[in-house]
């Protein structure tokens, strides 16, 4: 993309393609002589690494597609079967949905990177509205695309984006119906962005072009922000910045793959697996985390139009911000006060982010206010005020020069930023769990799970038990219609055989038909049969217990969680914890107390239960000392049931928990194996360099 | 990369080489495993392909009925007399495929024909009672089978197939 080619083939057939078509030449000046300057820091390896998740995306996208089924009545069911019964789904929606945190984590270090570099300055003004157009593209790509698994969260937070639109004056309503294609979110909404999903990474993907198409004209900026000159200041593309490259993705990958194999749930939310409900909104509404600096200005202001157009400003202003930032100096190292009000700003963003999480109220909004005049302060009068003011340092004269005064010593401010980068990920994400599972019930106890961890496995014995508590207690009021009786036989189960799962479905009565005659019948359950629920709808369902519907089971040990708090969930991503779900389910079986506390009032036809979110809980006490009998000689205990039923539950949520995390093993050795190799590659490489 | 290695230590470049691009083409093959896999049926589609069975008692002579089986057409057709001896009186040496009718029946069932109600050309399904051989007729591309389901005329290259099927009592056959 830098001018005409000297590339010529040797082979005729190639050489006969190339006049007429000069694609390997292209390819041949763009990506193997491309001269890149010889300071870029390991910063620079996130343009490679994005590229290599816009395309993870597209292809796991495309994939999922193939099993997804886009229909408000079908959307959650599709998903949850793409995950339990596709070969290697829940791989595939893993990497996808942790992918886009990783898309975002990766693009904010990307558009920091070139914060701090000036990479946004004359000549590369195009080349950075490119990128802030993908920016937009993603954030709406990646909003859409939480729709689609149209659990609570996706229609809640679906219905309040669409609604920013609301505040445009006089047409507003307009165009949200125009967005909606009914009067509120439903289906025709779910079909227009599962069809909008599919387009705009493609788009992205164009933009990208243009975006490296800029690149290559005005040429890579770098950590010293002076031009190259001669050739002393550059390395080819091939070997050195591809070797570079694959190193950093080699690394990224690793972090990747903590989140697809051992921490699916971490960055997602417990609400999310609940079907969406349009009669009932969770009692806090977050977006993902990468939304959430801009959630916080959208809230810390107190009207609506304008907190919309804060919210659109905020990342509008980023693609002005070549001008408003006029300084010669490009990169920050040679800008003592630039450098320090640019980390403010990174803390004042993360801080933002924090607050996005917050709910909108008392300290939180005053502080968000406060962080909201600092982010636009820094735009329109911090940076312009500095380059009128402020005294750069000298720039080296050249980048050849530039690598001559560093020698070594170069890692150590590059290792704490990244250690401070990762804990304020963590604040971020923790301040998203705080939000989540906030206020109401006591804190369930943390138990031991034989499930946790990397090397966790579901205990058989338990299962099996639990698979008995269920069918004799919790099944007369709960269903657990996501589970299969041929699981029951599957890999990583309770570990019956295919007879004895068949003869433990031949024992239920499943509801078939219509046949020849027209009928309904009941006939003996098979093995590729579902657990029948105990309601035929969520009206008789309703009816029968008190006005509250039991939920089904299936997914219970994933749709709830609690607030683990500071420092827990900084502590839980190193230790791999995920397991609120059950640590709730379990409490709550065990919360119950004849008399509620002085001073509460339970209404009519409730129970106290100490764990329970505001404590009135519409279920009787289900569970009772010698209640189930245990053929295995297990205490026959209140505590016994519920650990069972629970690690039960934890299957029927997740069957494929095991083999996730045996693969995972796998893909670790693997990966830290070729990321040692691919380091000791660069280093032989860029011996030749230095 | 390789030629970018000198003439120093040429034989340990090498191999650090070939060994990081040895370990990335593993890395690259196993990745497309799961992304082809999952193309396969899934588990619950296998589980749905479970044997059927079949009640042949309303099913009267000279009729026939089509159940469906992992998503295929399955003609189970009640044979008079006259449609056996047909079948059993042609050559077997002269058919395009050649299978004699006990091979395609059940000894002891003559009278029951199952067939996969798929055409061996190109997938169309054939229409029952009829065709010049009173067996089944094409109409895509005119193919003709005769009351054994065997192929006789047309572009068709194979015999209709039999499904694997067994009788568990005299009335009912349990198909897969």
């Amino acid at each position: 993309m830098s001018g005409p080619s000297d590339f010529q083939p040797t082979n005729p057939a190639l050489k006969w393609i190339e006049r007429r078509l000069p694609i390997m030449g292209l390819m041949h000046s763009s990506f193997v002589a491309y001269p890149t300057p010889r300071n870029l820091n390991y910063w620079w390896t996130f343009g490679a690494i994005l590229s290599m998740m816009l395309g993870v995306q597209i292809l796991t996208g495309v994939i999922l597609a193939m099993h997804y089924t886009p229909h408000a009545d079908l959307a959650f069911k599709s998903v949850e079967l793409i995950v339990r019964d596709v070969n290697y789904g829940w791989l595939l929606r893993n990497i996808h949905a942790s992918g886009a945190s990783m898309f975002f984590f990766a693009v904010y270090i990307h558009m920091f990177r070139g914060l701090y570099y000036g990479s946004y300055k004359e000549p590369r003004e195009v080349l950075w509205i490119l990128g802030v157009i993908i920016y937009l593209l993603m954030m709406a790509t990646g909003f859409m695309g939480y729709v689609l698994p149209w659990g609570q969260m996706s229609f809640w937070g679906a219905t309040v984006i669409t609604n920013l639109f609301s505040a445009v004056p006089y047409f507003g309503e307009s165009i949200v119906t125009l967005l909606w294609g009914g009067y509120a979110v439903g289906n025709p909404t779910l079909n227009r962005f599962f069809s909008l999903h599919y387009l705009l990474p493609f788009v992205i993907a164009g933009v990208v072009v243009l975006h490296i198409w800029a690149l290559h004209v005005a040429g890579q900026n770098n950590p010293a922000g002076v031009e190259a000159k001669t050739e002393k200041d550059t390395v080819p593309f091939t070997p050195y910045a591809t070797i570079k490259d694959m190193f950093g993705v080699s690394c990224f990958l690793l972090f990747f793959a903590w989140f697809i194999f051992y921490m699916p749930n971490y960055l997602g939310d417990a609400d999310n697996y609940i079907p969406a409900n349009p009669g009932v909104t969770p009692a806090h509404i977050v977006p993902e985390w990468y939304y959430l600096p801009f959630y916080a200005i959208l809230r810390s202001i107190p009207n609506k139009l304008a907190g919309v157009v804060a919210m659109f400003g905020a990342i509008i202003i980023l693609a002005f911000l070549p001008w408003l930032d006029s300084a010669k100096t490009r990169s920050s190292k040679y800008r003592p006060l630039a450098k320090q009000f640019f980390w403010m700003f990174v803390v004042v963003c993360i801080g933002l982010g924090y607050l996005g999480a917050q709910p909108p109220e008392g300290i939180y909004v005053i502080v968000g206010r406060i962080l909201t005049v600092c982010y636009f302060a820094y735009f329109l009068i911090l940076l312009p005020l500095l380059s009128r003011i402020e005294k750069p340092r000298p720039v080296p004269n050249s980048i050849a020069d530039d690598v001559l005064a560093k020698t070594g010593g170069k890692a150590a401010p590059m290792v704490s930023t990244v250690i401070a980068l990762m804990v304020a990920g963590g604040l971020l994400v923790g301040g998203a769990q705080n939000a989540r599972a906030e206020d109401h019930g006591d804190k369930p106890p943390g138990q031991k799970w034989s499930f946790s961890g990397p090397f966790g496995k579901f205990d058989r014995g338990a299962l099996q038990r639990g698979l008995k508590v269920y069918k004799e207690v919790c099944s007369s009021c709960h269903g657990l219609s996501y589970v299969a009786f041929r699981n029951l036989a599957e890999a990583g189960g309770p570990g019956y055989s295919v007879a004895q799962a068949q003869a433990f479905a031949s024992d239920y009565k499943i509801k078939d038909g219509p046949n020849d005659q027209g009928e309904m019948f009941e006939r003996p359950g098979r093995p590729a049969d579902y657990f029948p629920s105990p309601f035929p709808n969520e009206q008789a369902a309703r009816a029968a217990n008190g006005g509250a519907a039991p939920p089904d089971l299936s997914l219970i040990a994933k749709a709830r969680s609690y607030k683990r708090g500071f420092p827990m969930f900084l502590i839980d991503f190193f230790t791999q914890y995920q397991e609120q779900g059950p640590d709730y389910v379990a409490a709550v079986l065990q919360g119950y107390e004849d008399m509620p506390p002085a001073g509460f009032t339970l209404p009519e036809g409730s129970h106290y239960n100490k764990y329970f979110p505001g404590h009135a809980i519409k279920m009787p006490k289900p569970l009772n000392d010698g209640q189930v009998t245990y053929d295995d000689g297990s205490p026959a205990t209140v505590a016994q049931y519920a650990k069972d039923v629970t690690t039960f539950l934890m299957w029927a949520a997740e069957p494929h928990m095991e083999a996730r995390k045996a693969l995972g093993m796998q893909v670790f050795v693997f990966l830290i194996l070729l990321t040692v190799l691919l380091y000791f590659t660069k280093k032989k490489v860029w011996a030749n360099a230095h | 990369m390789t030629t970018a290695s000198s003439a120093d230590h040429p034989t340990r470049r090498d191999f650090l080489f070939v060994a990081t691009g040895a370990v990335a083409a593993v890395g690259a093959a196993a990745t497309v495993w799961p992304l082809v896999s999952q193309m396969n049926p899934d588990a619950s589609t296998i589980a749905a392909g479970a044997p059927i069975e079949v009640d042949l008692t309303p099913i009267a002579e000279g009729q026939d009925i089509k159940v469906f089986w992992r998503g295929k057409p399955i003609y189970i057709s009640h044979r008079t007399k006259k449609q056996i001896e047909e079948a059993r009186k042609v050559p077997v040496s002269s058919l395009p495929d050649p299978q004699s009718d006990e091979q395609r029946v059940k000894s002891g069932h003559d009278q029951w024909l199952v067939v996969v109600g798929i055409c061996t050309h190109l997938g169309c399904i054939p229409i029952a009672h009829e065709g010049a051989y009173d067996g089944f007729f094409c109409p895509c591309h005119g193919s003709v089978y005769d009351t054994s389901g065997r192929i006789r005329q047309g572009p068709a290259p194979a015999n209709l197939a039999v499904p694997p099927y067994s009788f568990v009592s005299d009335t009912k056959i349990q198909i897969g």
